[in-house]
């Protein structure tokens, strides 16, 4: 028997009459673009994942407000920066820029026990998860959403709040901020 | 200082690294590589971070992430689309409401004021004085006590009634889902 796999519309359609179990399928495939922006947000994944939660409970419930005139990620991934900013306010986390030299310290301090023995012997991806952890959300966030969302400039905008070319200077300078984070905290050096 | 030198020239590569660059600026760009080695290396070590950021790897929640949310979704319905409930010709009535009252109640105060300066005829081409300043000797009160804003009132409070009772009326015939 071939499995056919449905489109996101088509699992819409599909749980809009009464499949509700069909949304299983949406949560497996986004679970983990959810999970990580929420992460780039909380940097705690117990609250990530509650916050995760939240996001598709609200998708559900608002799905008949998905028009499809954008992918359904953009229109999911719009649900998280809301939940993630009204979670952040309800728990009134510190949303600072991690680059205030205050956090800097205690990141260098932190930091300092693995810094350049560790990571050196952690893979690649594990020290980019950790330099994009250092930056502030709104960068965190714009990497993850071009890198790894599979969002355009346009889409990006559409998430955050942004036009298109705001969003390509946030892009550039997010990258700038993330080499500076690797040069500085993980002895990263491009070689020639 | 460094970096406000180098910003352009990184602008510019992360343009062409993400395919965003202008047909004619690609090629600027290609020459300027092919010759020119500060470009070369600024290249090489942006291609780096960009390969990077590609091959980064995406978190998961927990195993029991799916079951944990379907169970959630189980004690709840779609709600009906925003679009059903929400009647764009109510939002529009509430307008042009607003607007008619702001309309009416201009032209009425502006015709209970008596326009008695100069006249233009009586100008001089160096008076600036456009009998402005008589503004101040307007009986306001006069204009909220007369006939016709009593009227406009009763209207405003009989338009308020209606449009709450047509809303009422429809959230009453639209059927739960």
């Amino acid at each position: 028997m071939t499995h056919i796999e449905l489109t996101d519309t088509e699992i819409i359609n599909k749980v809009l009459h009464g499949e509700q179990a069909l949304y299983a399928q949406l949560v497996e495939r986004y679970q983990q673009y959810v999970f990580t922006l929420a992460l780039r947000f909380t940097d705690n994944r117990e609250d990530a994942e509650e916050i995760s939660q939240d996001v598709f409970v609200k998708a559900y419930r608002s799905l008949a407000d998905f028009r499809g005139d954008a992918k359904f990620s953009t229109w999911l991934f719009t649900i998280v920066r809301t939940s993630c900013i009204t979670f952040l306010r309800k728990k009134r986390l510190d949303t600072t820029s991690i680059d205030n030299e205050r956090t800097l310290i205690q990141l260098e301090n932190r930091e300092s026990g693995f810094n350049a023995n560790i990571v050196e012997q952690k893979s690649r991806h594990a020290m980019i998860n950790a330099a994009i952890r250092m930056l502030s959300p709104d960068d965190a966030q714009v990497i993850t959403l071009f890198y790894k969302g599979e969002q355009s400039l346009g889409e990006i905008g559409r998430i955050m709040g942004y036009d298109p070319n705001t969003v390509k200077v946030k892009l550039h300078r997010a990258r700038h901020r993330l080499k500076e984070k690797l040069e500085k905290y993980f002895s990263y050096a491009h070689e020639y | 200082m460094r970096m406000n030198t180098e910003q352009p020239m990184e602008d510019r590569l992360w343009n062409y690294i993400d395919g965003h660059s202008t047909p004619a600026e690609k090629s600027a760009i290609e020459e300027l590589l092919a010759t020119n080695r500060e470009w070369q290396e600024k290249y090489s070590e942006l291609l780096d971070v960009h390969r990077l950021l590609d091959a980064s790897e995406l978190d998961g929640p927990s195993l029991r992430f799916t079951r944990n949310v379907m169970e959630e979704i189980a004690r709840f319905h779609v709600a009906p689309a925003t679009g059903t409930y929400i009647n764009k010709n109510i939002i529009r009535g509430i307008g042009a409401f607003f607007l008619t009252m702001i309309g009416g109640l201009t032209v009425f105060i502006l015709a209970q004021f008596k326009w008695s300066g100069q006249s233009s005829d009586n100008i001089g081409v160096g008076d600036t004085d456009l009998g402005l300043s008589k503004l101040k000797n307007v009986d306001v009160s006069k204009a909220f006590n007369g006939t016709y804003i009593t009227l406009f009132m009763l209207i405003a409070v009989i338009m308020g009634f209606v449009l709450l009772d047509i809303y009422l009326q429809r959230k009453k015939t639209t059927p739960n889902p």
